[in-house]
């Protein structure tokens, strides 16, 4: 499998991460290298391997369903690069 | 009295009920070590009048005659672990300014036993990376020098790693996910345990590879690493992955006695191209745990191979998605926006400004190989080879074998800068020995045992029984006796 920039654009795209036009050629070969390494693992035979969930056995506990915590806004909303009124501030998005 | 900030915690927390030392004293003992290292690193946020204060209160419960073991007992924090009001950034440009509003369980359970935080600690930026050459703040450097050049301290606990062999705290905490703590305690002739997946509670540590991340303690010895161990661990039901077991008294089961231990040793991890000294440390480390009474069996982890690879999808895979948290709304770093930008801009143009580029490489893997359309073919077949590694592990300690012995690394530290132009996958081989340890979940201990030719530390790995630290510990002991590594790097900073 070969990554051409313009799957390295739809990647970048997909992260949220803007990647400028000229820097896409080196990222797709990056991106080869990487994963020229990870084929090797078509060498294994995986059959009738179920694909690991927990390397631990053990079942996620329960608890109450109530609420136990609240009441920070101030908290919440204090490391906000953009805090207004009580809420997080962001450029608008539904026109 | 040697100087006050090279005591091991044993020695201090027996100085310290002796009433030979206080805690002030040995905090301000760090507090002048750290001034004078600053072109180490390692500290990248200082927190001196904190500690003084934490000094203060540990003195007065050391007096009340009902204080822990680690009440008193100077350490240094990887910038991971968030702590409450003191910056916690992740060594990423993305969480620039960010103060939590709370503290992680491991730091909490630390400062509850009457810690002392001396500030925190560079590491790679979210932990990505092996020389921590990824940070945001700049390198941090290796106390070790044999020429002129500056060497890594290893990664990601790179800062953890400096700090502990420069003696600029009694101890540090580290994080591993593929060898992070394990890699950097090698590279700096310091002892780093990585516990069972589960045995440290996750909370409050930011995350990169939630399967994989576990924290825990680099010492300047193995009876440290359990000491510390002790009280790091434990369940906690903020993370629904940590274990509700009992945590034992770690110090309590060395013994120093392995007679008729079985220790396993891998052929798999006789790499190709081995340096003789590593294949020489290995060699000598087994004759010393026979000579001490352990029997020792060859043994076959058949996938040991396709650990990495595997480890570099699944890995990637999982921090994609604990990184999409990092958007400019919540926390942290947000790109100014040009006339016009919408939300997306601001994702896009944040992100691009606020994770370097191997952050931003992983990422992007991790998108990759969850996309439609490959899900099954990388992310999917990654986690069946993960559970043939787990396997390959099980049915060695089926078999009777109590730990396995294998080098840490394949090199010992190398300079900064060294590997710049290297491509990644250079980069990840030096995991190679360590990562299967996080893939099958176990506790894995890195001891230091030997010199290379130049005179730069060599350490090897023991390999434990899932939740079984405690024997790891004893069995990592009996080597750290036998080898009788006591070499310190010369001040040159």
């Amino acid at each position: 499998m070969s990554i051409d920039t313009a799957i390295a654009a739809k990647v970048a795209k997909l992260a949220r991460i803007r990647v400028e036009e000229d820097a896409l050629p080196a990222l797709a070969e990056e991106f080869n290298n990487i994963l020229g390494f990870i084929e090797q693992l078509n060498e294994v035979n995986v059959d009738g391997v179920e694909p690991m969930t927990s390397v631990t056995p053990q079942r996620l506990k329960r608890r109450v369903d109530v609420v136990n915590d609240g009441d920070q806004q101030d908290k919440v909303l204090k490391n906000a690069p953009d805090a207004r009124e009580g809420f997080f501030a962001v450029p608008k998005v539904v026109e | 009295m040697s100087a006050l900030n090279t005591f091991t915690i044993a020695e201090a927390r027996d100085k310290l009920r002796a009433k030979e030392v206080t805690a002030v004293e040995l905090t301000q003992a760090c507090l002048t070590a750290i001034e004078g290292a600053d072109a180490l690193g390692a500290y990248v946020h200082k927190t001196p009048d904190l500690a003084m204060e934490q000094a203060k209160a540990a003195d007065a419960r050391l007096a009340s005659g009902d204080a822990p073991d680690m009440c008193g007992i100077p350490l240094g924090i990887k910038d991971l672990f968030c702590t409450k009001g003191v910056d916690s950034q992740a060594a990423s440009r993305i969480l620039q300014g960010f103060k939590p509003e709370y503290e992680s369980t491991v730091s909490q359970n630390l400062l509850d036993a009457g810690t002392i935080t001396l500030g925190k600690l560079n590491m790679d930026e979210f932990a990505m990376g092996s020389s921590n050459e990824t940070s945001v703040y700049g390198n941090a450097v290796n106390p070790w020098k044999v020429d002129d050049r500056q060497l890594t301290p290893g990664g990601s606990s790179g800062g953890s790693a400096s700090a502990v062999a420069a003696d600029l705290c009694l101890a540090a905490t580290g994080t591993d996910t593929g060898g992070s703590i394990r890699q950097p305690a090698a590279f700096t002739g310091i002892v780093g345990i990585k516990p069972t997946y589960g045995r440290c509670s996750r909370w409050g540590v930011v995350a990169f590879a939630s399967s994989l991340d576990q924290a825990g303690p680099m010492t300047k010895t193995v009876r440290d690493a359990a000491i510390m161990l002790e009280t790091m661990a434990g369940y906690d039901p903020k993370d629904s992955t940590s274990a509700d077991i009992p945590v034992p008294n770690f110090e309590a089961m060395l013994t120093g006695d392995i007679r008729g231990k079985k220790i396993g040793i891998p052929k798999e991890y006789r790499m190709d191209g081995m340096p003789a000294e590593i294949e020489k440390l290995w060699e000598d480390g087994t004759a010393k745990l026979r000579d001490a009474g352990a029997e020792i069996v060859d043994i076959s982890l058949p996938h040991t191979k396709y650990a990495l690879p595997a480890y570099y999808v699944i890995a990637p895979a999982e921090a994609s998605s604990n990184l999409a948290r990092y958007d400019g709304v919540r926390f942290g770093h947000r790109a100014s926006l040009a006339a016009g930008d919408g939300i997306t801009e601001m994702y896009e143009k944040t992100r691009a400004e606020g994770f370097g580029p191997e952050v931003q490489r992983r990422i992007m893997v991790g998108t990759y190989v969850l996309s439609a359309g490959f899900y099954d073919a990388y992310y999917n077949r990654a986690r069946r080879v993960r559970a043939l590694i787990k396997k390959d592990f099980d049915d060695v300690f089926a078999a009777g074998v109590d730990a396995i012995l294998t080098p840490a690394t394949p090199s010992a530290a190398f300079g900064l800068g060294e590997m710049t132009d290297a491509d990644p996958v250079q980069m990840y081989l030096n995991d190679v020995f360590t990562v299967t340890v996080n893939l099958a979940g176990l506790p894995g201990i890195s001891v230091p045992t030997g010199l290379d030719s130049t005179g730069l530390p060599l350490g090897l790995q023991l390999i434990g029984r899932p939740w079984e630290e405690g024997d790891l510990l004893n069995t990592a002991y009996a080597l750290e006796q036998a080898a009788g590594f006591v070499a310190k790097p010369q001040k040159w900073w």
